[in-house]
């Protein structure tokens, strides 16, 4: 896909998310819009999966470890084709198979359940293990938050992969730099993550999160590397896309009203009409 | 007497694995540098490249062995009793419970009879807390016989299985060419017709024992051995409630939420009969010889036939 082609998709998944989250009257857009970007580069463009087959054994896997950004990885699956569209407004209801956290037994193209924060690294970890354990060359992405690593057990899942050359395993940390009390740094300071990385064994890739030529550039990388797993510290802005939401702690885990549902429907639509005209170009 | 054969069932798990190995090719062990005293070093040393050493943290072993499972691999996770299910509480809950992915839990060194290491190392609290997770199969093997068992039919079953094992070498008492071990199948090791003596793991000696003693009373006792507490034989149960009205229940862990907790559980609803809880009475534990520590707290013969006495 081209840049402009992932940007549109990437609109499209932001409006799921926003459009979920307002029928569920309840969830996390911030952290979900935040990530939107990197959830359509990976199930458009990184990882080889099949859609119409989510369990075909060689695929690759994705673990979403900071799993209440569910709404973002529900938008990226079907907009992909696992599910229609239009399920996205079922969220957090009763019966849904999409869960308010990512269940891998009732959503297809879940590769593991989450939302326990930390617990989603070691799974991947085990999942990327696997492969090496079955000499198989698919690869293993997982998405944490910046304060999600503030968990203990990401280091353990780290120590391990480093330890362990899981160089088909790329950590990728969405460092929008907010958490639910506020600035990573005033609540307990995650500074510096690249180093904190690389002290474990890791290759450490800053990108901006919201460039898809660093974001093409850092996986390319990631996948020439031998001998040790990847981490790509992506820099964000938490609501990126709903003016209202950017930057703002209050967004993390809170559904827009039916009125700021229509502003953020208003100011995506704008942005896919800047990019339709940059097409025409 | 003096010539039985004792093992601890640690030592019938490691081998268990290593005589499973072929059966079950992704079967594959993880440690959490603990492979010499949970015995799955032996399993190491046969199968290297099956062997998963997680270094010293159990959360992190618990999640790669969520992974490996959703990849087809049939892990084992092996560590004490007090991590395994402890320290592991909401990992094993969160990524093996909620998926029911298909990873078995090897706990070793359960209850007081880890014996000199003391209160921080002897979990009596593992069953209450990996039976309250929905799906979990728990099993709480008496001896030699039944942890080898055991282990090959939790490898035969799909889904978490908790395995409790200890750390002490108990006498082997299931060497009968009747005995077959089914998951959830209590076993009758001796009917009898005045009270009814459930007891799980490495009491279901001490419970025959006490039984023998009741004998000399005239008190004839029927001794069941409990080796899965989930699912438990409810039938089983609730069949011995009605043919002796008198339930005591033996179990090296603590009388809140083990073995004992759910017998009540069945009778209460099903068939309301007094239950005399024998096991640790909401107390840590404390360093000294694993005999001692089963004397001192009531757990051997003589202490469980005097807490019958106590409340026939």
């Amino acid at each position: 896909m081209t840049n402009l082609e992932l940007q549109k998709t990437a609109n499209e998944v932001r409006k799921g998310i926003v459009t979920s989250v307002h029928s569920a009257k309840a969830g996390h857009p911030g952290g979900s819009l935040s990530a939107a970007d990197m959830f359509t580069y990976l199930y458009f463009e990184e990882m080889n999966i099949d859609p119409k087959n989510p369990k075909w054994e060689d695929r690759d896997r994705f673990v979403l470890s900071k799993g209440h950004t569910a709404p973002g990885l529900y938008s990226a699956l079907a907009n992909r084709g696992y599910f229609p569209v239009e399920d996205l407004k079922t969220l957090r209801k009763l019966g849904s198979y999409l869960q308010g956290h990512p269940c891998m037994q009732e959503t297809p193209g879940v590769d593991m359940s989450s939302g326990s924060l930390g617990q989603g690294i070691s799974a991947a970890v085990g999942m990327a293990l696997a492969a090496k354990l079955d000499k198989k060359d698919f690869r293993v992405y997982t998405l944490l938050g910046d304060g999600e690593i503030q968990e203990g057990q990401v280091w353990e899942a780290s120590m391990f992969a480093g330890a362990n050359k899981l160089d088909n395993l790329v950590v990728i940390v969405d460092n929008n730099g907010l958490q639910i009390d506020g600035r990573v740094e005033d609540v307990c300071s995650v500074y510096p993550i690249d180093a904190k990385f690389e002290a474990f064994n890791f290759q450490a890739i800053n990108i901006d999160g919201h460039n898809f030529d660093e974001i093409r550039a850092a996986f390319k990388k990631a996948k020439e590397t031998k001998g040790k797993p990847t981490a790509i510290i992506m820099h964000t802005v938490k609501g990126k896309g709903v003016s209202f939401m950017e930057d703002n702690a209050g967004w993390h885990g809170k559904a827009p009203n039916d009125e700021e549902y229509a502003t953020a429907m208003a100011d995506l639509d704008k942005i896919a009409a800047e990019l339709e005209k940059a097409g025409e170009v | 007497m003096a010539d039985v054969k004792k093992i601890a069932t640690r030592e019938s798990y490691g081998n268990a694995l290593v005589a499973c190995a072929e059966d079950f090719p992704e079967l594959v062990v993880l440690d959490a540098d603990l492979a010499g005293a949970t015995k799955t070093g032996t399993f190491k040393k046969a199968y290297p490249d099956r062997h998963i050493d997680c270094g010293i943290a159990e959360c992190n072993m618990t999640g790669i062995a969520a992974g490996l499972a959703t990849c087809g691999k049939i892990p084992f996770i092996s560590s004490f009793a007090m991590f395994a299910a402890g320290r592991n509480f909401e990992q094993v809950r969160n990524s093996i419970g909620y998926p029911h992915l298909n990873v078995k839990i090897g706990a070793t060194h359960a209850g007081i009879t880890v014996g000199e290491d003391g209160a921080t190392h002897q979990c009596n609290e593992d069953i209450a807390l990996m039976r309250t997770i929905p799906g979990m199969t728990v099993i709480v093997p008496s001896d030699d016989i039944e942890a080898k068992a055991a282990v090959r039919a939790a490898l035969e079953m799909d889904g978490p299985v908790y395995l409790r094992f200890g750390r002490a070498a108990v006498p082997v008492i299931n060497d009968n060419a009747d005995y077959k071990f089914e998951i959830g199948k209590g076993v009758v090791l001796k009917e009898g017709a005045d009270v009814s003596i459930i007891a799980t793991g490495i009491c279901v000696e001490g419970a025959m024992g006490a039984a023998e003693m009741l004998k000399a009373d005239g008190i004839d006792a029927e001794v069941i051995n409990i080796h899965t507490i989930k699912p438990l034989d409810e039938e089983l149960v609730v069949a011995t409630a009605k043919k002796t009205r008198k339930v005591f229940t033996v179990e090296e862990h603590s009388v809140i939420g083990g073995l004992g907790s759910a017998v009540c559980d069945v009778l209460s609803e099903k068939d309301p009969t007094k239950v005399t809880k024998i096991g640790v009475y909401d107390r840590f534990g404390e360093s000294g010889p694993a005999a001692a520590l089963v004397e001192k707290y009531g757990l051997d013969s003589k202490g469980i036939y005097a807490k019958i006495k106590e409340n026939m």
